[in-house]
């Protein structure tokens, strides 16, 4: 009967549905992508990644939009023809206000834009408004600006950064009271902090303009990445409850979780991506500029970010700490004792070699710990003999407490 | 299924309370006749500027109470310019939003962000208005009050004669003035003596304009210059010389009972040079008659209130204390002294931001606020139905109940503590859409995963539950956390996505309890969900649960060890 059931393993039934079944290979650890184990690969690609960030950030610097600047911005209707942005711009460098410094750029075949550092009274605005309704034809009225003081900026920088710090000292003391682990708290902080760099360092890279939209838009994404962790670790939670009593390491225990949280994660993440995506293309394509394009972009990137971060690093990091703690150091110790009793005893039990034979790869690791004894199947689900094992394992950890 | 037991009416029941909670919604939303959220002015065009006060002492911080008073003021000047609608809100500790729709004039950019203009200047004349609207009125007028000294023990109860109806005695010209020169909108920048200012008297030209003058007639308010208003209520008009005493030399102004009286009066206190001219102009004023002993206290342009100085006053008031005594009420007495308090504000206001969005790129970007929306929308029942199948069914109706309960709650908001919706809170309601799905996400993965635990599908829709419910709500937490921090910490219009995120978590939580959860324990009596029919999203082979996991269950222990090793 063993010996039927290795053989679906190794040719997999026609039946099932692709799709669906790799979920539930990923639940069942069927399938199991060692996210945990290869901590060093994940942690050099974020590394590399970051670098790249914070070089763009450092070579590129972030266009801060006017709102960080002060100065003034402009739109008018208008049709958009060959000649419009020189129009426009000789129209408003004609009233010798704004000098040098000004951008006119039109955004899609209906609007265009003018931008400039160096007004700031109101008086100015309404020449310039004048200025430009008249070049492309449009009355005063329909052109609509936005003008900012110079000190506005350093406010709302002011504010974010107080923002950002109450959040994240806010999530440690959260994360710390729902899963009773600070080190959980450490490993979700440093994930964000990954995200929010590599979002930080894809704005200056693209050059899009930062304004107080991206802010929030940078900030949200803390809480959305964060959503993710959450979801992963508390699967760990789940999975390492009694993992003194179990025969998996915390690092296994952890896999597992990731494994089995990550159609979740996958699911979440796309759901939550494709409403960002619609603002962000509407705010692109449609509108051209403003608040619907710089959230849309921050949110996208931080969100793809934080997905990964929450199974790449968080995980991994968590882990990492927590096997050097000194209760799995010594729970690992045991683990290995009793894998050498349980590989002396395969010796004479015959009876597991089926198994380790047909999965031939694996076969030198298999007998470091008894397959069957995994705590996170059913009962139900395992024959007899796993079954009874199951309960000397039980009986052997009471003993031990 | 009607002949069920108890347990199975618990969710029926749960449904029908929502569904009378949103009926409630509605029919509040029906009362008040507006179906639709108040919109923002970046949505519907308009102008907002956002004024951030300094202390102008430098240091310290702003005083919540100032910046209520100069919100007050702003508020009045506003009002005064003829727009309707318009907001001034205090925003933070330090800022104040002027909000004002369907609005394109540069000049309220101005009237709003100058500094309030407080003057005592000497009253020359003072005459009924000629206002149409407003025949002579017995109501106590401004004229009425008078100034005593502070200490003085005799207060100076009794109104001086009212100068109600006085005419101006002086005869007038005659000659038609040919086209006057415009008159300065400027001071002159050099300082005369007080004593000099004392002795103005108007020119003829002054008192012609003071003769045709009528309430509400432009008139420039120049510090060095005489000026021709009219109090508050329209029913005097001032001929007044040039401010005696800026406004900003009072340190201190309050409503006061005083001892040994029941009447309301103003108390008022000068800094030292203040209270050194305070002297010199009453010792003036209490040696004229009725109207010219009279102080005007001029607030940008309109006579606050005209007390007298009495003769028995010929030293003048000494000691830069002194009390503005009449017929005050609680509210009036106080009134007058929130003007006179707005000299010693310590504040300055700097313009920080002006927003000013047309029409068309306000109805531009509603526009485009709603096809992101349904593109979002449209997105997410895609993919969960190409994903989860015929619990698609279940997400798009939770996404409507969330989506119908967002809509009343904003609309009720915005009628109730006028929330007004922006762009950014549009933005913060498509965030949601996906936020209130992964809620979903987690739920049905968390059932499936209990089914390849080998639970039947029901009880796996109930321990499920049981298990998901803790992840939702942390997970919950999290985004509502978030939301909190920024609401309460970002300034301007991002307030608006961090309340609608916030809102729309709320809603996603009570959607899920109340609605997802009864719907999945009732669907799961039905044969094509509790059954796993096919399409339903619990069909075997999508759960996995067809083949026996014995076997692969061995497999993952091995690999998971071999990752380890």
């Amino acid at each position: 009967m063993t010996d039927n059931q290795n053989l679906d393993v190794l040719e997999p039934s026609t039946e099932p549905v692709k799709k669906a079944g790799i979920a539930h290979r990923l639940y069942t650890g069927e399938i199991s992508y060692d996210f945990v184990g290869k901590r060093n690969r994940w942690y050099l690609i974020s590394g590399i990644v970051i670098l790249i960030s914070l070089a763009a950030l450092g070579f590129r610097g972030i266009n801060w939009g006017i709102e960080f600047t002060g100065g003034a911005d402009f739109q008018a209707p208008a049709q958009v023809t060959a000649t419009t942005i020189d129009d426009v711009r000789s129209a408003v460098a004609a009233l010798n206000i704004a000098g040098d410094d000004l951008s006119v750029t039109t955004i899609g075949d209906n609007t265009v834009r003018v931008q400039t550092k160096t007004i700031t009274t109101d008086t100015e605005v309404t020449a310039v408004k004048a200025a430009i309704a008249t070049a492309v034809g449009v009355a005063p009225e329909s052109v609509a600006y936005s003008l900012i003081g110079a000190s506005w900026g350093q406010q709302i920088s002011t504010q974010a950064l107080i923002a950002l710090a109450v959040f994240l000292a806010l999530v440690m003391i959260f994360i710390w009271v729902y899963f009773r682990e600070f080190k959980m708290s450490i490993a979700a902080i440093v994930a964000l902090l990954h995200d929010l760099v590599i979002t930080i360092g894809i704005y200056a890279l693209i050059g899009f303009s930062v304004t107080p939209a991206t802010m929030i838009g940078v900030l949200t994404i803390l809480g959305y990445s964060l959503y993710d962790t959450v979801v992963v670790f508390d699967k760990i939670r789940e999975n390492t409850h009694e993992i003194t009593n179990s025969r998996l390491t915390y690092s296994v225990a952890a896999n597992n979780a990731v494994n089995q949280t990550l159609v979740r994660s996958l699911n979440t993440t796309i759901i939550g991506v494709l409403p960002v995506a619609a603002l962000l293309f509407t705010g692109w394509f449609i509108l051209g500029t403003g608040p619907l394009k710089d959230l849309g972009l921050a949110l996208f990137v931080g969100m793809i970010a934080g997905a990964y971060s929450s199974v790449f690093i968080a995980s991994p990091l968590l882990a990492q700490m927590r096997e050097a703690d000194p209760d799995m150091v010594e729970h690992r110790e045991r683990l290995a004792r009793r894998a050498a009793r349980a590989t002396e005893k395969s010796v004479h039990k015959p009876k597991v070699k089926p198994v380790t034979v047909a999965l031939g790869g694996e076969a030198a690791t298999t007998t470091v710990v008894d397959p069957g004894t995994l705590g996170l199947v059913s009962a139900k689900e395992l024959d007899a003999e796993a079954a009874r094992r199951q309960r000397s394992k039980q009986t052997r950890s009471q003993r031990r407490k | 299924m009607a002949t069920t037991s108890r347990k199975h009416s618990h969710p029926l029941r749960t449904l029908v309370i929502l569904g009378l909670v949103m009926a409630g919604l509605y029919t509040l939303i029906a009362v008040s006749g507006v179906w639709t959220p108040k919109l923002g002015l970046d949505l519907r065009g308009g102008s907002t500027i956002t004024l951030t006060a300094s202390n102008s002492t430098g240091t310290g911080t702003v005083d919540p109470a100032s910046l209520e008073l100069a919100r007050t003021i702003i508020q009045q000047r506003v009002d005064g310019y003829g727009v309707g609608e318009s907001e001034i809100t205090t925003s933070g500790d330090k800022q104040i939003i002027v909000s004002v729709p369907n609005v394109q004039k540069d000049d309220l950019l101005r009237l709003v962000g100058k500094t309030a203009q407080l003057y005592f200047r000497k009253v020359y004349s003072a005459e009924a208005a000629e206002s149409a609207t407003t025949p002579t009125t017995t109501a106590t007028p401004a004229p009425s009050a008078t100034v005593s000294s502070r200490p003085s023990a005799s207060v100076s109860a009794a109104p001086s004669p009212s100068t109600t109806g006085s005419t101006n005695k002086r005869p007038l010209p005659s000659l038609p003035t040919p086209v006057p020169s415009p008159r300065p909108t400027i001071p002159s920048g050099t300082t005369t003596p007080l004593a000099e200012l004392l002795k103005w008297t108007p020119s003829d030209r002054d008192n012609t304009d003071f003769t045709n003058f009528k309430c509400g007639d432009p008139f420039p308010n120049v510090s060095d210059q005489a000026l021709i208003t009219c109090d508050e209520s329209k029913t005097y008009k001032y001929l007044l010389g040039p401010a005696l005493i800026p406004g900003n030399m009072v340190t201190r102004a309050q409503a006061a009972v005083p001892q040994n009286s029941v009447a309301y009066v103003v108390e008022l206190q000068f800094n030292s040079q203040g209270g050194a001219d305070f002297q010199t102009v009453t010792a003036h004023l209490a040696s004229q008659t009725s109207p010219q002993n009279q102080f005007g206290i001029v607030l940008d342009g309109v006579v606050i209130s005209a007390p007298s100085v009495g003769s028995e006053y010929s030293a003048g008031i000494a000691g830069g204390k002194a009390e503005i005594s009449g017929s005050f009420t609680q509210k009036s007495a106080t009134d007058l002294a929130n003007v006179l308090s707005y000299g010693a504000l310590p504040l300055s206001f700097e313009v920080s931001s002006v927003e000013n969005v047309s029409a068309k790129l306000g109805g531009d970007q509603l526009q485009a606020g709603i096809i992101a929306g349904l593109i979002g929308l449209a997105l997410v029942l895609a993919y969960s139905i190409l994903y989860y199948r015929g619990l698609a069914l279940v997400v798009s109706l939770s996404l409507v109940i969330a989506g119908l309960l967002t809509w009343a709650l904003i609309v009720l908001l915005g009628q109730s503590l006028g929330l007004a919706l922006n762009l950014p809170g549009i933005a913060g309601a498509i965030v949601a859409i996906g936020v209130t799905a992964d809620s979903f996400i987690i739920y049905f993965e968390r059932i499936r995963d209990e089914v390849r635990d080998g639970r039947s599908l029901r009880t796996a829709i109930e321990t499920g539950w049981i298990r998901s419910r803790k992840t939702i709500l942390a997970a919950d937490s999290v985004s509502l956390l978030s939301a909190l921090v920024l609401f309460v910490l970002a300034i301007g219009s991002v307030k608006g996505f961090a309340f609608t995120l916030g809102l729309t978590t709320l809603i996603d939580i009570a959607v899920v309890f109340f609605f997802t959860k009864p719907l999945m324990t009732l669907l799961g009596r039905t044969k094509f969900f509790g059954e796993g029919h096919r399409f339903s999203g619990f069909e075997k082979e999508h759960m996995g649960t067809s083949t026996p996991p014995l076997h692969s269950s061995q497999r993952r222990g091995a690999l998971a060890v071999g990752g380890e090793a």
